[in-house]
């Protein structure tokens, strides 16, 4: 079951939708979502790319384009405070200061033209308003914090001169640079070996255990969610269709999405029919739909096994099903069954 | 399973293409504008013969620096001509240099691009040349080509043509080097493609985009290098009204005959924004990607 | 990094070995005579030999282009037919004005269009976008000579204000020398500045979709910063490699320019001497200029490696 967080939790998001306008038509990337990370804590966002994980992550941090093209609509609670109604002076106070994201593809998402020393001292500058020559130091001490070797050295460095687990480490260390209370981290090792992946995440463990950081981890790898997370929220077509803790979602999944994105996880009885089932599985088959051609039921029933009429008529509610165990599918019962279809 | 595997997601918003009139007005309305005008001043010359009031080259020192009133719309020149009949014979000079110069720049420019793209050998050789071309300013290599052959239209079109071919040069190099390291193209090579198919299917449907527009802009620069060559004295024969003509003899009396500077520059200015408005709404129309490019 | 700049100074050698070629081969591949096209309509048969014998046209075409390039490689351009000087020499009494112009005409369109673009390319498709982008495509489209005439119509003529034509010297007057190059800088700067604000656009709007720049909005950076420090230190290359290109533009503008403005420079020479059919000093010309396009460009391929830091390894 969750551990309940002891007070009001640090980031609150509730009922967020956003909507991209297109030639007057509002296509919803993000419908009702609603997740909640107290001080201390991880929780995952996974899905198959597409499912608005990173569109949500953005949201949050209003970093997408402003109306008329996008519309963020909800509330996103941050220590308590409304952020979708700051003014964007406010919310440049508080991004990279109070809360922090750091993004898929290490190797672009430096400036190549501009030293890791400064990228990391100017967002202490900016929000601390500390000297450059302080906020040079907090660049080293971070870089030492992400055990970048010979750190004094690098601050001096280019991106390009560094190899994407180390640009990978910038980034986090110019994230936590001002000892953010959130940090959003949107597919944080995809780009980048599995060796490097599992350093990457052990460091994020261990700077989390030092610095209280709340991070939300937006992946679409289970092993990466069965590694970091303690609550699991699982996301299709821009809604939340699962939420549990993660052993309560690994042992009794309760929607089919999940268990399709399961597929490689070995259960008991097995056999090797199965298991090549379950390889076709890993892959669901189908694609998410498009945004603007929704289906008017659950939004999974075109690519799912278990979809019956009703499910193609009707949107399923998300529900708990179980203490702590939110799903919306009709069947989430036999959801497990997914897998021998 | 199989069968919701197959389900296109998209298949029922196919919606119209991006090519329907209405869409394209609606979108790019610069374009609209530009093509309309093109249009009615390309008719306009054409029917220079039967629209011009008066002969563009017969003199009447009678009638001389006239300003615009009832007779003369647009006042006359020096020697008595109408401004208004040599402005609409003016416009044939324009719009058949600037469309020669885009014609046979792109294709000249396509088939060198083209072989400098496929063979290696030659690509060495043609870049060099091209590299060495583009380090002359186009203007003074037309005029050192203006000089070595008496004055006409052709030598003028010439000489336009040849400082514009670098850069469509390039432009089609580049696409076909882009395009022979695309998969399907070194399959297609490998399983023994022809290169006049290759060609066909391939290189040409991809550079079309990129080369119709380059064109639109080399129009609208000839144009414009028409009328600065004649200004300078070094283009079209005098005795051929063409703008740059007209304003090159007016620039004589611009303190006393503004209008003999001022309309056949209008004229000038209207058909190179018409065109290039038209160009940038190609590209915005066939290269959704080049328009945040150039 | 020396590689590099190794590279890019032996690069220069082919190209201006091509540029020496066809100026070579523009007099000689002509359909008709050349003596007879330089002699001019009027000229008698023994002018025409004289010409001929004096330009060494009647030898092989090979022995022609070697003799010349020597003289080239010795820094002699030859001499003008009709002056009977040194191009170099008339080159050089020539350059301070359309330098002096060349110059202004950068500075003015930089200064103007680089803030143009990039506040363009930020506010992209709002009314502003538009706006700038409407003026730049207005001022891309119209002649040199129609802003020049408006400018010495309404500026000059009118009040007075500043002077109609010609060139003073900056050792001369250094006040009358800017006075003199307001007009003109205005009347070629604009379609200039219309390029490269442009471009600048472009670019930019480019870089604004880059992956760095969302990281460096997520640091919670004010807009300036990002535009600046961010987006604008990487546009830097291509907008650099635009003023470079944009020169050979340049120079033709110059040309027009110095001759709605009357100004006594290098273009007014090369104009004189067509129609004088001074084939020597078309040439000297020609190579001169294509020189110094080449060497500004080579100096910018060699700022890359300030601007870029993955050049510089």
């Amino acid at each position: 079951m969750a551990t309940p967080v002891d007070a009001a939790p640090l980031l609150a998001v509730e009922g967020l939708r956003t909507s991209f306008v297109d030639e007057g038509v509002a296509l919803h990337a993000v419908d009702g979502l609603s997740f909640s990370v107290g001080r201390g804590e991880t929780l995952c966002i996974v899905g198959e790319s597409g499912c608005g994980k990173s569109v949500s992550a953005l949201s949050v941090m209003r970093l997408l384009p402003p109306p008329p093209a996008c519309r963020v609509e909800g509330s996103v609670r941050l220590d308590g405070r409304e952020i979708l109604a700051l003014s964007e002076a406010e919310m440049r106070s508080i991004r990279g200061n109070t809360i922090s994201m750091i993004f898929q593809e290490p190797m672009t998402s430096l400036n190549p033209v501009v030293t890791i020393g400064y990228q990391i001292a100017e967002a202490v500058r900016q929000h601390e308003g500390r000297s450059w020559a302080e906020g040079y130091a907090r660049a080293l001490e971070m870089l030492r914090l992400v055990r970048i070797p010979e750190a004094e050295s690098r601050l001096k460095q280019y991106p390009h001169q560094l190899s994407g687990g180390m640009r990978q480490r910038v980034m986090i260390a110019m994230a936590l640079a001002c000892r953010p209370k959130v940090l959003l981290a949107d597919e944080p090792t995809t780009a980048l070996d599995v060796t490097i992946q599992a350093q990457i995440l052990e460091l994020m463990r261990e700077l989390q255990e030092e610095t209280g950081t709340a991070i939300v981890l937006i992946t679409h790898d289970l092993g990466v969610v069965a590694e970091m997370a303690r609550r699991v929220v699982v996301m299709y077509a821009g809604r939340k269709v699962e939420e549990a803790t993660v052993d309560d979602l690994f042992d009794r999944p309760a929607h089919p999405y999940t268990v399709g994105l399961m597929g490689s996880i070995p259960q008991l009885g097995s056999s090797v029919e199965e298991g090549a089932a379950r390889r076709r599985l890993a892959e669901i088959p189908g694609i998410v739909p498009s945004l603007r051609a929704m289906p008017s039921g659950c939004a999974f029933a075109p690519r799912c096994p278990l979809a019956t009429e009703r499910c193609r008529a009707e949107m399923p509610p998300l529900e708990e099903r179980r203490p702590g165990h939110r799903s919306a599918c009709w069947h989430w019962e036999r959801a497990a069954e997914a897998i021998h279809a | 399973m199989t069968d919701i595997a197959a389900l296109p997601a998209d298949a029922a918003v196919a919606g119209p293409s991006r090519f329907a009139f209405s869409r394209i007005l609606r979108r790019h309305p610069t374009m609209l504008v530009g093509g309309v005008i093109l249009v009615v001043m390309a008719v306009v010359s054409l029917l220079a013969p039967w629209l011009a009031p008066y002969d563009p080259i017969e003199l009447n020192v009678v009638d001389r620096l006239r300003p615009p009133d009832e007779d003369y719309l647009l006042g006359t020149d020096a020697y008595g001509r109408d401004m208004l009949s040599r402005l609409l014979y003016g416009g044939r000079v324009s719009l058949a240099v600037g469309l020669c110069v885009a014609a046979f720049s792109t294709v000249l420019g396509l088939l060198i691009g083209v072989v400098a793209g496929y063979y290696r050998l030659a690509d060495a050789l043609l870049m060099r040349v091209m590299d060495g071309l583009m380090a002359i300013p186009g203007i003074l290599l037309a005029i050192a080509l203006m000089t070595v052959t008496r004055a006409s239209i052709e030598v003028v079109i010439v000489a336009i043509t040849i400082p514009e071919i670098p850069r469509v040069v390039r432009l089609v190099r580049a696409v076909v080097l882009s395009i022979r390291e695309q998969t399907y193209v070194q399959a297609a090579v490998a399983i023994g493609t022809r290169f006049p198919r290759l060609l066909r299917k391939h290189i040409l449907p991809n550079t079309l985009a990129p080369l119709v527009v380059q064109a639109t802009y080399i129009f609208a620069h000839a144009v414009l290098v028409e009328a600065y060559l004649s200004f300078l004295g070094v283009g079209t024969p005098p005795e051929i009204p063409s703008w740059g003509n007209v304003i090159a003899e007016g620039r004589l009396y611009v303190q006393i005959a503004f209008w003999q500077v001022l309309f056949p520059g209008i004229a000038l200015a209207l058909m190179v924004l018409s065109i290039n408005l038209l160009g940038d709404g190609l590209r915005d129309l066939l290269d959704p990607r080049l328009s945040r490019r150039a | 990094m020396w590689v590099y700049v190794i590279r890019r100074i032996l690069a220069v050698i082919p190209v201006m070995a091509v540029v020496a070629v066809v100026v070579f081969l523009i007099l000689h591949l002509s359909p008709e005579d050349p003596a007879a096209i330089i002699a001019g309509d009027n000229a008698k048969s023994e002018d025409i030999d004289a010409i001929r014998q004096r330009l060494g046209l009647d030898r092989p075409l090979l022995i022609q282009f070697l003799e010349w390039v020597g003289r080239l490689l010795t820094g002699d351009l030859g001499s003008s037919i009709f002056l009977n000087r040194p191009v170099l020499q008339l080159i050089g009494e020539r350059v301070e004005p359309t330098a002096a112009l060349a110059v202004t005409t950068t500075i003015f369109s930089v200064v103007l269009a680089i803030p143009l673009g990039v506040v363009a390319a930020w506010k992209a498709g709002t009314w502003i976008d538009q706006l700038i982008m409407g003026l730049a495509v207005l001022a891309f489209s119209f002649p040199v000579f129609l802003i020049g005439y408006g400018l010495v119509y309404g500026l000059a003529l009118e009040w007075e204000l500043l002077p109609v034509q010609g060139f003073v010297s900056l050792s001369e007057d250094p006040g009358r020398f800017l006075a003199h190059l307001v007009l003109p800088t205005i009347a070629l700067g604009l379609v200039y500045t219309a390029l490269l604000a442009r471009m600048t656009r472009a670019t930019m709007l480019e870089i604004l979709n880059e992956d760095y720049i969302r990281t460096a909005r997520a640091k919670g950076l004010a807009n300036g910063r990002v535009l600046i420090v961010h987006a604008l230190k990487n546009a830097a290359v291509p907008i650099v490699t635009t003023v470079g290109v944009g020169i050979a533009l340049l120079i033709g503008g110059v040309v027009v320019t110095e001759s709605v403005f009357a100004i006594p420079g290098v273009g007014r020479l090369t104009i004189d001497a067509v129609l004088q059919r001074d084939y020597p000093v078309i040439q000297g010309v020609i190579l001169a200029v294509a020189g110094v396009y080449v060497l500004i460009n080579l100096a910018i391929d060699l700022t890359y490696t300030v601007l870029d830091p993955r050049i510089r390894y």
